[in-house]
């Protein structure tokens, strides 16, 4: 359920009262509402759906993440098979 | 009490097919555009220039081979980026016509307008079609003006038919698929669907993608010029790719087998894809072929469709296999497989 | 794209594979709950690629599916009037009612239209003060916050004429209902990350101690979903029980607070019916009191919806594992991918489907072989 992509906060603003702000998805520009991250700021990364930043992406658990990836692979490397 | 829960093995809702009135999705150029096709146009018709279902029917007068195409355009918006409904109208039968290995000569074009459109926009959309008739070299050389009460058309339709002559020694079709046979496609996927998909009222979003629209015409002289022996040209317009894929393995009774790595996607249009949950595969393109040429052709070709301006990022994505005939197969980016099977009706944005 | 593409590293992928192929010394039974990870499962062909010993049981986490028959038909008689313009999300419009879809009434005249986001149906309700506009909201608690600020923002700017069709599902009580049905297979649950964006997976605890089943909180990127099942087949190796968050980079255990602040005051919890599954308790949302009067389902009285599930195939005995497709005697004869007579001949996910197209696909290779 739920497509939602990462995208990078490019700007800010207040719409009626609500934290509005775009996105950039690597090459498109989309108004997403901001409303539920209120300590969101630009050049940080979201994920978005529906038009909604629902959660900050954590960078550093995305590397964390990925050099675990790569650890698996490397630990059986040395294990030689 | 509740009814028993079954989880197991549960799936979604059968999608409705049997359709008592047109919906949108018969003209979206997938499943049930081709039932539609299949089940009345074809048996209303019935001959064998049409059950061929080329992008044009190829057929003899005298001693030539000439191929006619004929196409509509109702696109909204009628300007867009990258381009208008003028370019399309010339473009779309250009390379229709140019599919079957024919060099098009001359276009027809019927104008449907709505009253109360801008003679400003008229001139522009006529003024695109003079230029892009022009650029490909076919002459536009009868034509027909209509105009209909105002909320009854979208500005402006255009039909526009397109007539060419095949040269001595071209046999291509969409039966004419071997196992073994390359498939090429000319560039980038999905750029023109997407373009239109920027503007469309409810789904915009900022973007640089532009509509690939272009006559292909100069492409497929440059390809025939290298050699004759070329199997099957399409254009994937509606339906994209895939459809035009699926379309071609069924008519050839031939599986395709994709490499999806080796598939030139846009940066942008593979965003616009992910934000909106769709298959760069099925999106339409208006300025891309795909060929499908015998392999010891294939390097050759690749390196002709490069060195065109029109088939600078042209790649090999794929090959024709005698397993799993009438169907399109990919290899995933990840080394698995999926089938890369006929849309019912047109793509739609997903939340899930 | 950054942040998607290094998920989808082939190599990474493969060494992984490797690694759930070593661990797995049993065979284990997993259900990854969302239909978004059944269609990336699907589109990445992962499933061919798991080793015999994981079994994936596709879950019922695909919103616009469950939404109950009796919605789909409330829908289609609102969309239908003519003062009404109906918004929703594009994968709406093909699931059927009873008689027909949403493309269906926009053919027959209906103002049916799409958004990317409810915030759009609200523009378009500011837009055009003459009709009455519908959004129809669907999904899980992802999507809730979305639909719940709609309807907040309507009430403040004062959009009388915007209401909503609400059918939200909810997760927990539906792995619970799972969990606790006698004849469930399940083992372990991969669950639906950016449901837990919204709302942290501290409500899994008291769910994995009671029921003793591992839940490990899964992305949706190849190699996401695949550290899912790695994680999954260790915790099942070594005998343990516990949530595990395989998607650190979108999910805390808390979640989102002031999305779940804003959906508390929305929403209250009721009980829903799942379509093709059943009515489960405290497991939907409906508009709260406050914001009743923005709900569709009261502004627009619809009677007579008299639902009715087509009749004519044996899906619901290969559903419940009784037949296997090709021992219904439509399987293959009139019943294809073409021209399917159930769902589980349509959907690509579809048990009759996937044995035909596979079947079909597998007969053809070993016949070349």
């Amino acid at each position: 359920m739920c497509l939602g992509i990462p995208g990078k906060i490019t700007e800010v603003y207040d719409q009626q009262g609500i934290a509005m702000g775009k996105i950039d998805f690597d090459g498109i520009q989309k108004e997403v509402c901001l409303a539920y991250l209120p300590d969101i700021e630009v050049g940080d990364y979201a994920i978005v759906h529906v038009g909604f930043a629902i959660t900050k992406l954590d960078e550093q658990a995305a590397q964390e993440t990925l050099d675990l990836f790569r650890e698996i692979g490397s630990l059986e490397e040395e294990l030689g098979d | 009490m509740t009814k028993e829960l079954n989880f197991e093995g549960w799936t979604c809702p059968m999608p409705l097919r049997d359709h008592s009135n047109i919906i949108m999705s018969h003209g979206g150029g997938g499943q049930l555009s081709a039932e539609l096709i299949q089940h009345l146009f074809l048996p209303a018709f019935s001959n064998e220039q049409l059950e061929a279902l080329g992008d044009s029917a190829v057929f003899d007068l005298g001693n030539r081979r000439l191929a006619v195409s004929t196409d509509s355009f109702v696109v909204q918006p009628l300007f867009f980026p990258g381009g208008n409904i003028g370019h399309l109208a010339v473009h779309g039968t250009v390379n229709d016509v140019s599919m079957s290995g024919a060099t098009p000569l001359y276009l027809t074009a019927g104008f449907i307008i709505e009253e109360g459109l801008a003679l400003e926009s008229l001139g522009l959309i006529v003024g695109s079609m003079a230029a892009a008739a022009a650029e490909a070299g076919v002459r536009l050389i009868a034509g027909d003006t209509k105009v209909v009460d105002r909320g009854h058309g979208d500005g402006v339709y255009i039909n526009t038919s397109g007539i060419g002559v095949v040269p001595d020694g071209v046999t291509i079709g969409p039966d004419r698929a071997e196992p073994g046979d390359m498939v090429l496609v000319s560039g980038t996927i999905g750029d023109h669907g997407m373009a239109i998909m920027s503007v469309r009222e409810g789904l915009q979003f900022e973007t640089s993608i532009e509509s690939d629209t272009a006559a292909l015409n100069g492409l497929v002289a440059a390809m025939l010029e290298e050699t004759r022996d070329l199997h099957v040209l399409r254009d994937p317009t509606r339906g994209g790719v895939a459809s035009a894929l699926n379309e071609i393995a069924q008519a050839s009774g031939v599986g395709i087998m994709l490499e999806e790595r080796k598939i030139p996607v846009g940066a942008a249009v593979a965003s616009a894809c992910e934000l909106l949950g769709m298959d760069p595969l099925y999106v339409a393109n208006e300025g891309k072929l795909i060929a499908i040429v015998p392999q010891e052709h294939a390097d050759v070709l690749l390196d002709t469709m490069q060195r065109h301006r029109h088939g600078a990022e042209a790649t090999i994505i794929g090959q024709v296999v005698e397993d799993h005939p009438g169907m399109v197969v990919a290899r995933t980016g990840i080394g698995g497989t999926r089938i890369v099977d006929m849309q019912v009706g047109e793509q739609l944005p997903r939340i899930c | 794209m950054k942040y998607l593409d290094e998920y989808r590293d082939p190599e990474l992928a493969g060494k992984l594979f490797d690694e759930i192929r070593e661990t797995g010394k049993h065979h284990w039974t997993m259900m990854e709950v969302c239909g978004g990870q059944t269609h990336s499962i699907i589109r990445n062909g992962i499933d061919q690629l798991l080793p015999d010993t994981v079994e994936l049981i596709h879950g019922p986490g695909c919103p616009v599916c469950v939404t109950p028959l009796e919605t789909i038909d409330r829908a289609l008689a609102i969309a239908s009037s003519p003062d009404v313009i109906f918004c929703s999300f594009g994968d709406m419009l093909r699931v059927p009612g009873s008689e027909k879809d949403l493309f269906r009434v926009k053919s027959e005249g209906g103002d049916v239209r799409i958004v990317y986001s409810p915030l759009d149906a609200l523009k378009v309700a500011g837009e055009n003060p003459e009709k009455e506009v519908v959004f129809f909201g669907i999904g899980f608690e992802t999507t809730a916050p979305a639909n719940a600020m709609a309807v907040f923002q309507a009430k403040q700017l004062e959009i009388a004429n915007f209401s909503m069709l609400v059918s939200h599902v909810l997760v927990p009580p539906a792995l619970e209902a799972i969990m606790s049905s006698p004849s469930s297979r399940v083992q372990a649950f991969l669950a639906a990350g950016h449901v837990c964006s919204v709302m942290g997976y501290w409500q899994y605890e008291p769910l994995v101690e009671k029921y003793r089943v591992p839940i490990v909180i899964t992305g949706f990127e190849p190699l996401d979903v695949l550290e899912g099942i790695r994680r999954v087949v260790v915790q099942l190796e070594e005998g343990r029980a516990e949530v595990e968050n395989a998607y650190e980079r979108a999910v805390l255990r808390e979640g989102n607070l002031p999305a779940q602040r804003m959906l508390k005051d929305v929403f209250t919890v009721c009980e829903r019916t799942w379509r093709g599954i059943g009515s489960i308790a405290n497991s939907g949302w409906e508009l709260s009191d406050k914001y009743r009067e923005f709900d569709a389902a009261h502004r627009f009285t619809v009677t007579d919806i008299k639902t009715q599930e087509s009749p004519l195939c044996r899906s619901g005995e290969v559903l419940q594992g009784l037949i296997k497709p090709n021992q219904c005697q439509a399987f293959g004869t009139v019943c294809t991918p073409r021209k399917p007579l159930g769902a589980t001949m349509v959907s690509n996910e579809g048990a009759c489907a996937a044995y035909y197209r596979y079947g079909r696909f597998a007969e053809v290779e070993s016949a070349n072989t």
